[in-house]
């Protein structure tokens, strides 16, 4: 699904990840951790082609990040989900639009689209939320919406960056358990956080790889976690 | 999707793409505004060419086809000088007619000049011969060697030295006209396209969001480009509109016709400047899918 050959990015000269090669396999679960500024988000930004290496390659399903065209690219995230700590909505949009975003850019919007936002909608418990704006909501309903429209165009990778960094405990589990739904339905899951207790409540449920990104490098997790 | 398709939907309207991008008051307004401004110029400067245009082709007409054989000889020559000229113009291919104006004629072409008490009959005044062309014309060069040789006092003026400044200067005048629209339209395209920019910048984030949820650049670009396109077209077909009443309420022509007074546009003329919003929004959608495309292209 995503596979990386000895992969780099760097803002400026010098790289801030390098010899980056790892597998993620189709159903796998995983969880990227490491300290503030370590790389996270740039690695996840690598894996839907925001960002593209400098160095090494990066192929994302069968395709070399690199050679994608702009309509590549945006065909690409189609089968992408991602889930921003920001959110990233359309403030002036009401929620059940904004999920159904992406419907509605690839054109696929149409009555069961509509009935499977409804469900959706009510599957991340926004029913009565559904027609607020996204300033009205709160950290967790945000994070919920978000997730709903990573997962609406029923994408084949779920990314997710921080996902539970504005929420209380419950919360965060109430998203986890969300996650781990979604893994069981066959979805590859990665999930940025620094938020080591999340990992070790979502180990006892599902089976995960942590990956630490420490030094620019990505490395296995130890028995620590 | 193909260039056509693409056009389509951007002729078609998509009212859930439209919405996707937050209405902008300020370009909305300034585009609107901009457009109906350059829109009013528009139909001045089509209106001074369409003038332009009608004084170069009336004094090109009034003055063509006829010329004028001044005599100016002692009294004593005169009518022989006069009598030799017309048996040289009879023998002239290219000239139907030619008639020796009486004194009567010539006092009453002077009289508005130098009203009716001048004592006419005591100036010098030459003798004046009217010739009128057919269509090929006359050899000029040769007519003036036989006049020096039959009738040295005969010069001989075929207005074509009057003639041509007017026509050039009327000419010229059109060639402005039209040079000013070319600008007009220039000019909004710089200013749809700063708009256009603007908006741009302002929803960088909501470009970016569109980006990440799988848009192409094309939706993302046709929400921009439509918005503008119609904002310049209802702009343009306002100050058009407001253009052609202040036109048509200028003075009209008179006798006294110049290129102020005939200010206006004829006939089926005042169907040009109907051509003016579907240009102004052209340019708009030129303008605004560039720079949509640009920023675009800055944006991963």
């Amino acid at each position: 699904m995503i596979e990386m050959q000895d992969a780099a990015y760097g803002y400026g000269a010098d790289p801030l990840l390098s010899g980056l090669s790892l597998h993620l396999a189709p159903g796998s679960f995983h969880f990227l951790t490491g300290p503030s500024g370590a790389g996270k988000t740039t690695f996840l930004k690598l894996c839907y082609a925001e960002l593209l290496p400098t160095g090494g390659t990066v192929s994302l399903f069968g395709q070399t990040a690199t050679g994608l065209t702009r309509d590549g690219i945006a065909d690409l995230r189609q089968r992408i989900g991602v889930v921003h700590q920001d959110c990233q909505f359309l403030n002036h949009l009401p929620v059940s639009d904004n999920i159904a975003l992406p419907l509605q850019v690839t054109a696929k919007g149409g009555p069961t689209q509509d009935s499977n936002l409804t469900e959706l909608v009510s599957w991340v418990g926004l029913s009565a939320r559904a027609h607020a704006l996204p300033p009205e909501l709160s950290g967790g309903e945000r994070q919920r919406a978000a997730l709903a429209r990573a997962i609406i165009m029923d994408p084949d990778l779920i990314l997710a960056d921080e996902p539970t960094g504005n929420v209380d405990w419950d919360m965060s589990q109430r998203l986890l358990n969300l996650l781990i739904e979604l893994n069981r339905l066959g979805k590859t899951i990665v999930i940025a956080t620094h938020d080591l207790a999340l990992i070790r409540a979502a180990k006892q449920k599902v089976q995960a790889r942590v990956l630490r990104i420490q030094g620019g490098q990505v490395q296995a997790a130890g028995a620590d976690l | 999707m193909t260039r056509a398709q693409d056009l389509w939907l951007l002729i078609r309207g998509d009212s859930q793409a439209d919405r996707v991008v937050p209405r902008s008051g300020q370009s909305a307004r300034l585009t609107f505004a901009t457009a109906a401004a350059m829109a009013f110029l528009a139909v001045f400067a089509m209106a001074i060419a369409m003038a332009a245009g009608r004084l170069a082709d009336r004094w090109s007409d009034a003055m063509a086809g006829s010329a004028t054989i001044r005599i100016s000889a002692p009294e004593a020559e005169l009518d022989a000088q006069t009598a030799a000229v017309l048996t040289v113009l009879e023998q002239t291919p290219g000239i139907i007619s030619a008639n020796a104006l009486s004194e009567s004629d010539q006092h009453a072409l002077l009289e508005p000049w130098f009203g009716p008490d001048l004592p006419l009959d005591d100036l010098p005044i030459p003798r004046l011969i009217e010739l009128t062309e057919d269509g090929s014309g006359f050899d000029g060069d040769g007519l003036r060697q036989r006049l020096a040789a039959e009738a040295p006092g005969a010069i001989l003026d075929d207005h074509d030295r009057w003639r041509r400044p007017l026509v050039e200067a009327a000419s010229r005048l059109r060639l402005f006209g039209v040079l000013a629209l070319v600008l007009i339209l220039g000019a909004t395209a710089a200013m749809v396209t700063l708009a256009a920019q603007s908006a741009l910048s302002a929803n960088e984030q909501v470009i970016r969001t569109l980006r990440l949820v799988g848009a192409r650049d094309a939706y993302i670009a046709r929400a921009f480009v439509r918005r503008f396109t119609l904002r310049a077209l209802t702009g343009a077909a306002f100050g058009m509109v407001l253009g052609a009443i202040c036109v048509a309420l200028l003075p009209s022509a008179r006798d006294t016709a110049s290129v102020l007074t005939g200010l206006s546009f004829s006939g089926l003329g005042w169907l040009w400047p109907l051509t003016i919003p579907p240009l102004a929004a052209a340019t708009a959608f030129i303008a605004t899918r560039i720079a949509a495309f640009r920023t675009l292209r800055g944006l991963q």
